[in-house]
């Protein structure tokens, strides 16, 4: 009970100091930026290929797209790109700047402990995701209101859970290098490269050999990310995801001790 | 109350502190002198759990600071050498952050800050972000921070560093006006302010204990002055 008064405590300091900063509004909006245009494009696109199906007299490919596939989908692919290059930049201050600042000596010397204050500034960021996915809800807002026929909404809800769970688990990296300096840059370049190397392990599967190349198909953060964009909601993904943030934030909690020692 | 022994702690092979033993009773203002690296904040790092030692015991009230670190955390206020204060927040919001993180109950919140406005000099300010104020005003929201929980124990690494004559008159007496009802280790350079405060001296060289005396013994011979002098080696660093 007291430790979780306490975590709701670090995430209020944590996400207070994020929105007084200007690094939360420039995020959101260049967030909202980015993924307005590729919405912006993929309708564009798609408005054309109808177009130039009905023109060639084929109304039965222009009936076979739809906004699922033809622009949900590719823009919940264009987000996690952007999620990727802007993760880093909010999570990048959260334990740095207590280093910098020396105010980690107030928070390790206070009655809390280390779980609590990496939980809380956790939550912190998670809820800082939620505001940036919900601001993007937008879009298929806009294809549910003026999309004829609308979209199916099952796969734009998998999508966006399966966009939950892939920036909790970015953020959960970045909280991770963090931890390990006091230089604020240092944190975001190292996050980020974490980050894309996640998403590109899967990459040499293929040639890598049956067993080698399944663990690194398995550990490829976007692969799991796949089958929510499709609709498809499967517990082994939740599992891979929920695991794979534990094992970060463990990471960061030993990182956090580990830098008594020294 | 406070009870050290045989601490040591070594970063790699560098020996920062060495087979450090004391005591300090319940209600005794001590200070403690030492040369820069002489090995102060180390000690106190490790008192208040910030750092853990490589050797040797700490407790406070009877609270092994390994074992029961969370209950003599609750008991001890801590003032570190650069005030842990974030800029983005007014001075009102960051006590009540402390407030929380300390363990002060919701209903006796308001309170609390209440009195750390008063007794430290913070009433013009309240509404002021930490970041726009002047050093002296910064240090005395360091100091309300360390007492906010109105803790057993007070350690307070050098308080008056970088405030004006004025400042270190006010906090002197503020320190002064705690006599009696906590315990506060305190170190500092400026050799009067022991006189003016405190009534025992722990003196360390090089991570090693040199003098542990009550002021009049150590004052017997000559000034505090002669005697930091005659026991402590030129600065290593």
């Amino acid at each position: 009970m007291k430790a979780l008064t306490d975590i709701f405590h670090v995430a209020g300091k944590d996400l207070r100091a994020l929105f007084v900063s200007p690094v939360a509004y420039v995020v959101l909006t260049g967030y909202v930026v980015l993924s307005g245009w590729f919405f912006f494009n993929l309708l564009v696109q798609f408005n054309r290929m109808i177009s130039m199906y009905e023109m060639m007299r084929r109304p039965d490919i222009a009936s076979q797209l739809n906004l699922n596939d033809m622009v949900m989908l590719p823009l919940l692919y264009n987000m996690t790109i952007v999620l990727l290059l802007m993760v880093p930049l909010i999570t990048m201050r959260l334990f740095s700047e207590e280093k910098k600042l020396k105010t980690d000596e107030l928070l390790l010397t206070s009655p809390i402990s280390i779980n609590s204050i990496v939980l809380g500034k956790y939550l912190a960021a998670l809820v800082f995701l939620d505001v940036m996915l919900a601001l993007t809800l937008i879009y298929p807002a806009i294809l549910f209101q003026y999309g004829q026929p609308a979209p199916e909404s099952g796969p734009i809800v998998a999508g966006y859970i399966g966009l939950f769970f892939l920036g909790a688990a970015f953020m959960a990296v970045g909280i991770f290098t963090s931890s390990l300096t006091e230089n604020q840059i240092v944190a975001a370049v190292i996050c980020f490269v974490a980050l894309l190397l996640f998403f590109v392990i899967g990459w040499p599967a293929e040639t890598a050999g049956p067993t080698v190349g399944k663990v690194l198909q398995y550990l490829s953060l976007i692969d799991h990310f796949t089958d929510f964009s499709k609709g498809l909601l499967d517990g082994r993904h939740v599992v891979y995801f929920i695991t794979f943030i534990l094992f970060a934030l463990f990471l960061t909690k030993r990182s956090i001790e580990s830098m008594r020692w020294r | 109350m406070i009870k050290v022994e045989g601490l040591t702690k070594r970063y790699g092979d560098v020996t920062a502190i060495e087979d450090l033993s004391f005591q300090v009773e319940k209600g005794e203002i001590v200070g403690f002198l030492g040369p820069n690296g002489a090995g102060k904040t180390t000690t106190m790092r490790i008192i208040t759990g910030f750092l853990p030692s490589t050797d040797g015991m700490v407790s406070v009230s009877g609270h092994d600071i390994f074992e029961k670190p969370m209950e003599v955390k609750k008991k001890i206020g801590y003032l570190p050498e650069h005030p842990p204060l974030y800029a983005d927040m007014t001075v009102a919001g960051y006590l009540k952050f402390v407030s929380k993180i300390k363990g002060v109950p919701r209903s006796a919140r308001a309170d609390a800050i209440d009195r750390m406005v008063q007794r430290c000099g913070l009433k013009d300010v309240r509404k002021k972000i930490i970041g726009k104020l002047s050093k002296g005003y910064r240090q005395r929201v360091g100091l309300a921070q360390a007492m906010i929980h109105d803790p057993e124990v007070l350690i307070l690494d050098e308080p008056t560093i970088g405030l004006d004559p004025k400042q270190i008159i006010e906090i002197r007496e503020l320190v002064k006006s705690l006599a009696g009802d906590q315990t506060i280790i305190l170190s500092t350079h400026i050799l009067p302010e022991v006189t003016m405060i405190c009534q025992r001296c722990l003196i360390i060289d090089q991570g090693r204990i040199v003098a542990d005396d009550s002021l009049e013994a150590l004052t017997a011979q000559g000034s505090l002055e002669s005697v930091f002098l005659k026991l402590t080696t030129e600065d290593v660093q």
